[in-house]
Formats: C-alpha cells, sequence, structure tokens
C-alpha cells in the first residue's frame, strides 16, 4: 500500500529542479480585487507550475479563498495579468476557467449524496448515446480515474456518496478533476474536516495527481500537510504575498511567522519579496 | 509519470466489486438495506397484502372480480396524480395545486367537448396545454422569485377553485359522454387483446433485462446476479399474468350480460410507467432532477441549470395532474366545480410517499405512485364497501399519511446513520 511509504519531494531531486525552472502553467501577475472598500488583494504574483503542488497559505481573511475564486472565475478580477501557458487570458466566469482545464475542488463538498460515485463524477456533463444515459461508458471511464490514482478504498463505484466518509467523498471530487483531464487542480482546504488516516489518504493522492504531471494548488492551514506535500509556498499576508519560496528552503517556524506577521527575519532575502505590510 | 502510478496500476482497483457473487449474498445484502433505512417499495407492498387480507375476510365482495376492476379503475386517477407529484417530490418540493390545476384542464376539456362541439382529440391537447401553462407559471414564481413551492401552490390552489367556478358555472357539472374519453375507466379491451398485451410487456421486459445483463456482464460493469434479474422478470411475470387472469374473468352480476377483458386505464398507467421510468432513470434531465433533488448547491456548480429544472418540473406535474384529472372524469362520468378539489391532492401525496418517494426530496421513483396509489384506492375501496361511516375514511386515511411520512422521515434517519 502506498501510505506505507510517505510521497516524497526529495525522490526525483534534478526533475523537480527543471520543473521549477519551467514556465508556470498558470501565472497571476499584479493582481487587485477590492470589494466596495475593502481592497482584498494587493498586487498578487502567483505561479502554479505542472508537476508540482504549490501550497497557499495564510491567516483567515489573508485573502485565501478571494484569490481561489478570482482563479476560478467566480470573482473578476479588477487589475492583473491571468497568463495561462504563457499566454494572456480573459477568464469571465466557471466556464471559462473550466474550458482551460481547471477545476476546483471546494472545501464543502460539491457532491449529491443521494447519486451514486459514477454518477457525481460526471454530474453536468453526461454522456449520452442518442437522448439515453451512456451508463456503460461512464462506469468504465470512472473505474479508470480512480485506478490511475490508485484509489482503492472505496468498494464499489456504484455506492452512493451518501456511504462514503469524508476523505473518500474528497477522493471522489479529486478524481472528477483526473476524469477531465485538467491541467491544474485548485483544492481548497481538503484536509480541513479529516482524521488522520483519511488526511494520509488525501495527501498521497494529491502527490499523485501533480505526480502526473498537473499543476495543483493547494490551500491549507495545515503547515504539516503542507510541508509534507507541497513543492513551493506561496503565504498570504493582508492580501499581499509575503513570500513565495520552495519547501526545501524554509522550516516551519518561517512559515509561521510569515503567516503571523508577513515577514520572516532570517529568511533568505532574495526567497522573500519584500513586503511592505 | 513517476514509478508510484506504475505500481498502482498493476494493483488496480482490486477492491472494486462488480457483482455480489450469490443469490445469497444479494438478498443479504437487500436486508441489511431494508435495515438500514432503504426500503423502497417493501411498505407499500407489504400494506397491501395486509389490507387485502384484512379487507378480505372483512367482506366476501372485496376479493370478487367485479371488485378488483374496480378498484383498478378507481386507482388509475390517483396513480396518475402521484406519477405527476414524484418529480416534484424528488426535487425537496410540493405541489398543493396539481388537483385542481388538473380539475380546471379538465373543466377546459370538459365545456370545449360540451359547450363548443370540439373534437375530443383537439379538447384533450387543449386540457393538457391548460396544465402546461399553470406549471410553467408556477415553477416560474418558484425558481425566479424564490418563494417557498408550498405558499405558491397553496395560494393556486384556492385560486384555481374559483378559474373552475368561473368555468362551469356555481355548483354545476358538465356530463362526460364522449365515447373514447368515457370509454377509458368504461370500456375493456378484448379478452385476447388483453392477454397478448399481458405477454408482450413480460416478454419486452425479460428481454431488455437479460440484454443489459449481458452487457454488464461483457463490459466487466456491477451487476446484479444472474439469479436476481430471473427472479424479477418471474415475479412480474406472475403478477402481470395474474392481473390479466382476473380480469379477463366474467365478472358481471347479470350472467346474461357478461363484463371481462381489462379496463382500458390499466395499458394507459403501464404506458405512463414506462415513460416516467425511462425520462427519470435513463435521461440527462431526470439525473439532473435528482441532483437538485439532492444537492442544488451541487447541481449549480456543476452547470445545471436549477431553474430550468424546476420549471420543467412543476410544467410536467400540471400537465399530467390534467391527464390524471381527465381519467377521473372519466371514472365518474363528469366534470364538476369540486374536480381535483378535496382530498384528491393529499391521496396522490400519500400515495407516493406510501410507495416509497421521500418528502425530502432525492430519492422516489415512478414505480411507488403505482404501489402508493394501489394501498390508498384499496383503503377507500374497502371501506366504502364496509359502508362505514365517511369520517372513519377520512381518519384512516389521514393516518396511513401520517405513518407513510413518519417511515419515511425515521427510515431517513437510520440512512444518514448507517450510511446508505
Amino acid at each position: 500500500m502506498l501510505s506505507s511509504h510517505p510521497p516524497s519531494r526529495t525522490m526525483h531531486p534534478p526533475e523537480r529542479l527543471t520543473m521549477s525552472e519551467s514556465t508556470p502553467l498558470l501565472a497571476l501577475r499584479g493582481i487587485n480585487k477590492s470589494f466596495g472598500v475593502a481592497h482584498v488583494l494587493h498586487d498578487v504574483d502567483l505561479a502554479i507550475y505542472p508537476g508540482q503542488v504549490t501550497a497557499l497559505v495564510g491567516d483567515n481573511g489573508a485573502g485565501k479563498s478571494t484569490l481561489v475564486k478570482c482563479l476560478a472565475g467566480i470573482y473578476p478580477i479588477d487589475t492583473g495579468e491571468y497568463i495561462f501557458d504563457g499566454k494572456p487570458v480573459s477568464v469571465h466566469g466557471p466556464k471559462d476557467a473550466g474550458a482551460l482545464g481547471i477545476e476546483v475542488v471546494y472545501q464543502d463538498l460539491a457532491l449529491c449524496e443521494n447519486l451514486d460515485i459514477v454518477e457525481n463524477m460526471f454530474l453536468g456533463r453526461e454522456k449520452k448515446s442518442g437522448i439515453v444515459l451512456d451508463e456503460t461508458t461512464t462506469e468504465s471511464k470512472a473505474r479508470e480515474a480512480l485506478t490511475s490514482l490508485s484509489v482503492r478504498t472505496v468498494k464499489s463505484v456504484r455506492q452512493s456518496v451518501a456511504s462514503l466518509s469524508g476523505g473518500q467523498r474528497q477522493t471522489v471530487a479529486i478524481a472528477k478533476s483526473v476524469l477531465w483531464n485538467s491541467r491544474v487542480v485548485l483544492l481548497d482546504e481538503p484536509t480541513a474536516a479529516l482524521g488522520v488516516a483519511q488526511t494520509r489518504q488525501v495527501l498521497d493522492l494529491v502527490r499523485r495527481l501533480a505526480d502526473s504531471g498537473v499543476g495543483v494548488l493547494l490551500i491549507s492551514h495545515n503547515l504539516t500537510d503542507v510541508f509534507e506535500v507541497a513543492d513551493r509556498i506561496t503565504a498570504l499576508y493582508l492580501g499581499r504575498v509575503a513570500a513565495d519560496v520552495a519547501t526545501k528552503d524554509v522550516t516551519s517556524r518561517q512559515v509561521v511567522e510569515l503567516i503571523t506577521t508577513g515577514h520572516s527575519s532570517d529568511l533568505d532575502g532574495a526567497a522573500a519579496p519584500s513586503t511592505t505590510a | 509519470m513517476t514509478d508510484i502510478i506504475t505500481e498502482s496500476e498493476e494493483a488496480g482497483f482490486a477492491s472494486d466489486l462488480t457483482q455480489s457473487n450469490t443469490l445469497g449474498e444479494s438478498v443479504q445484502a437487500y436486508i441489511s438495506r431494508v435495515r438500514g433505512g432503504d426500503m423502497g417499495a417493501l411498505p407499500s407492498v407489504f400494506g397491501l397484502v395486509v389490507l387485502f387480507i384484512v379487507f378480505g375476510f372483512a367482506n366476501d365482495r372485496f376479493l370478487s372480480n367485479l371488485n378488483m376492476a374496480n378498484l383498478i379503475t378507481q386507482a388509475g386517477p390517483i396513480i396518475i396524480l402521484a406519477m405527476a407529484l414524484v418529480p416534484v417530490l424528488l426535487l425537496g418540493e410540493i405541489d398543493l395545486s396539481a388537483g385542481v390545476a388538473g380539475g380546471v384542464a379538465a373543466c377546459v376539456m370538459g365545456v370545449l367537448m360540451v359547450e363548443h362541439d370540439q373534437p375530443w382529440g383537439l379538447a384533450v391537447l387543449a386540457a393538457l396545454a391548460t396544465g402546461a401553462v399553470i406549471g410553467i407559471v408556477i415553477g416560474l414564481i418558484v425558481a425566479k422569485l424564490g418563494i417557498p413551492s408550498f405558499v405558491v401552490t397553496l395560494a393556486f390552489f384556492l385560486g384555481l377553485q374559483g378559474v373552475t367556478l368561473k368555468l362551469i358555472g356555481e355548483g354545476g357539472s358538465v356530463r362526460i359522454n364522449q365515447e373514447v374519453i368515457a370509454g377509458i375507466a368504461n370500456n375493456n379491451m378484448s379478452v385476447a387483446a388483453g392477454w397478448i398485451l399481458a405477454v408482450a410487456v413480460i416478454a419486452a421486459y425479460a428481454v431488455l433485462a437479460l440484454l443489459r445483463h449481458r452487457r454488464k456482464v461483457e463490459r466487466g460493469l456491477q451487476h446484479q446476479p444472474f439469479a436476481v434479474v430471473v427472479a424479477q422478470i418471474v415475479a412480474l411475470g406472475l403478477v402481470t399474468l395474474g392481473v390479466a387472469f382476473v380480469l379477463n374473468q366474467d365478472r358481471s352480476v347479470n350472467p346474461t350480460f357478461p363484463i371481462k377483458g381489462i379496463p382500458y386505464v390499466l395499458p394507459m398507467i403501464v404506458v405512463l410507467l414506462i415513460l416516467w421510468t425511462f425520462a427519470l432513470g435513463r435521461t440527462t434531465w431526470g439525473r439532473h432532477v435528482y441532483a437538485v433533488g439532492g444537492n442544488p448547491e451541487a447541481a449549480r456548480r456543476a452547470g445545471i441549470s436549477v431553474d430550468r429544472i424546476r420549471i420543467s418540473v412543476f410544467m410536467a406535474c400540471s400537465t399530467m395532474a390534467a391527464l390524471s384529472l381527465i381519467v377521473q372524469a372519466s371514472v365518474s362520468g363528469k366534470v364538476s366545480s369540486s374536480s381535483g378539489a378535496g382530498n384528491a391532492l393529499l391521496y396522490a401525496v400519500g400515495a407516493a410517499v406510501i410507495g416509497g418517494t421521500s418528502l425530502f426530496g432525492g430519492k422516489g421513483k415512478a414505480r411507488d405512485a403505482v404501489t402508493g396509489g394501489l394501498v390508498i384506492a384499496t383503503i377507500a375501496n374497502g371501506l366504502g364497501l364496509l359502508n362505514q361511516a365517511s369520517w372513519i375514511n377520512f381518519v384512516v386515511t389521514g393516518g396511513v399519511l401520517l405513518l407513510a411520512a413518519s417511515v419515511d422521515a425515521i427510515s431517513r434517519r437510520r440512512r444518514s446513520a448507517t450510511g446508505i
């Protein structure tokens, strides 16, 4: 079983290095977003690389959720550049983001409890033959997606979601993004409500998702999770980017400082962009 | 790709069961599902058996061929109205005005046929269109203004009774003696046609079920054991042949004028049942109805137009209600100012809930309307034979509705506790 050897960041150091030097799959430059008088995001830069897990950390109210909703096209951005695959794009709604291959896995899971796993994975994008739902293709494809993530915790793909645990539900939600060949997956607090073993499963899954070449943005409060699975950490402090660093260059204490005060005294000046906070 | 993925691919999705191995295992799985609160059609079938035994002993005319045929024609309008309500209940909404909306539609039909001498086909189409328009208006108000459907349809329940009175005149009624419409409940198929229909239904079901089973096995999809599929075919076959046998016996009290054959309302219900089972179970629209009933927010995020689903469901409900009240007009031979008012709607809601459709949304099937409708009709029919005072009828039916809702609520709680 995979959980016996934790996914290691140091597994392929040379490969990781070249990846981090490659162009980001998705990049935001100088994003500003205000709600009335509340200026929530100040000149935020963010980069998501293919095959890497980028963690977005920050205290409550730092602007993490707003940033994710801007990425997902739910909130329009005021100023700044949205660059996908090296080209500037304009994202006006969730449909545009979906067309680019950006999938969001929300904190409050967007699953229907009365439907089974297959039905949930294809919800809103049902396959049809004629006017009839094509159950055979959908079931095979859903099983393929779960297999590719080596999900073995669910008993049957025809189980109703009501019978799944929190971790299994999170798994189904993540597997949905594999099904649709997403290129960027945004995970909003995927382990927030989970127990130890389930958190383990979901983190393994996140790692495997990234290893298959997907760019993953992981929003989390939990630094243990972040240090375990993330390649890069972007810290938000009061709507500004306090630091954008490689996980291996920082310690947990430094990240806590970044989250709580917006700067870390002994952090390498080159890694941490100066903050005005 | 790293070696993690390759390793897991070898291991595969190993623990995914694609079938429950034996008949015994699937029976056990069914029992544990029932114990876990997912009872499906069980309460209504059990209730029906109990009612048949009780009424059979209490009155020797209850099980007579004549009364069985009466029971089916009486159940017809209830079943169709319950079928109309199933999709609405699936959304977790309610349509209290379905009965009177159907009443208005039936009035339109009656007035067009009797007072304006229009052909019956045109009159029926006009009635269905009337139902559809009422449903669209209700759906628009519920979906776009966000008023709870309970309040909107309560307003329509009162308002539409006024419309019926206006169309038909105070206390009046329109006699329906047009051959086709009156024939729905009062004419019978020939004995030969009845047998052919019964055999055709069984054969079609068996072929479809076996083909489906074979396709699933071939593609390695999750499927039931072959024995269960065969058992289902045999059970359906026995019930169908049994009903056909009873209805094809002479049931006349006067030996010189034999009455036999299946009343036309029965094949009509079968067609509607197939249609609704298909629409809810095999189409994208049906899937989206379940999704909106289960979690509207998830449905919205999945890109489903929740408003459009709501409006279409209310439209379908009122249209079906129109059909129900047309059949009711055929049964009673008239359309009156009280058509669809009174307890017609509560009977239908009770039928759907007794059948196993949840009042909380997201769970239910078209066949629930048939089994539940038979239970409600049997209570009314049996108590009627026992010459009970009408107050008892009200009290018993109310009690049954409350009992069904309690079963629904308790089984829902058990389901969420056991996670089925």
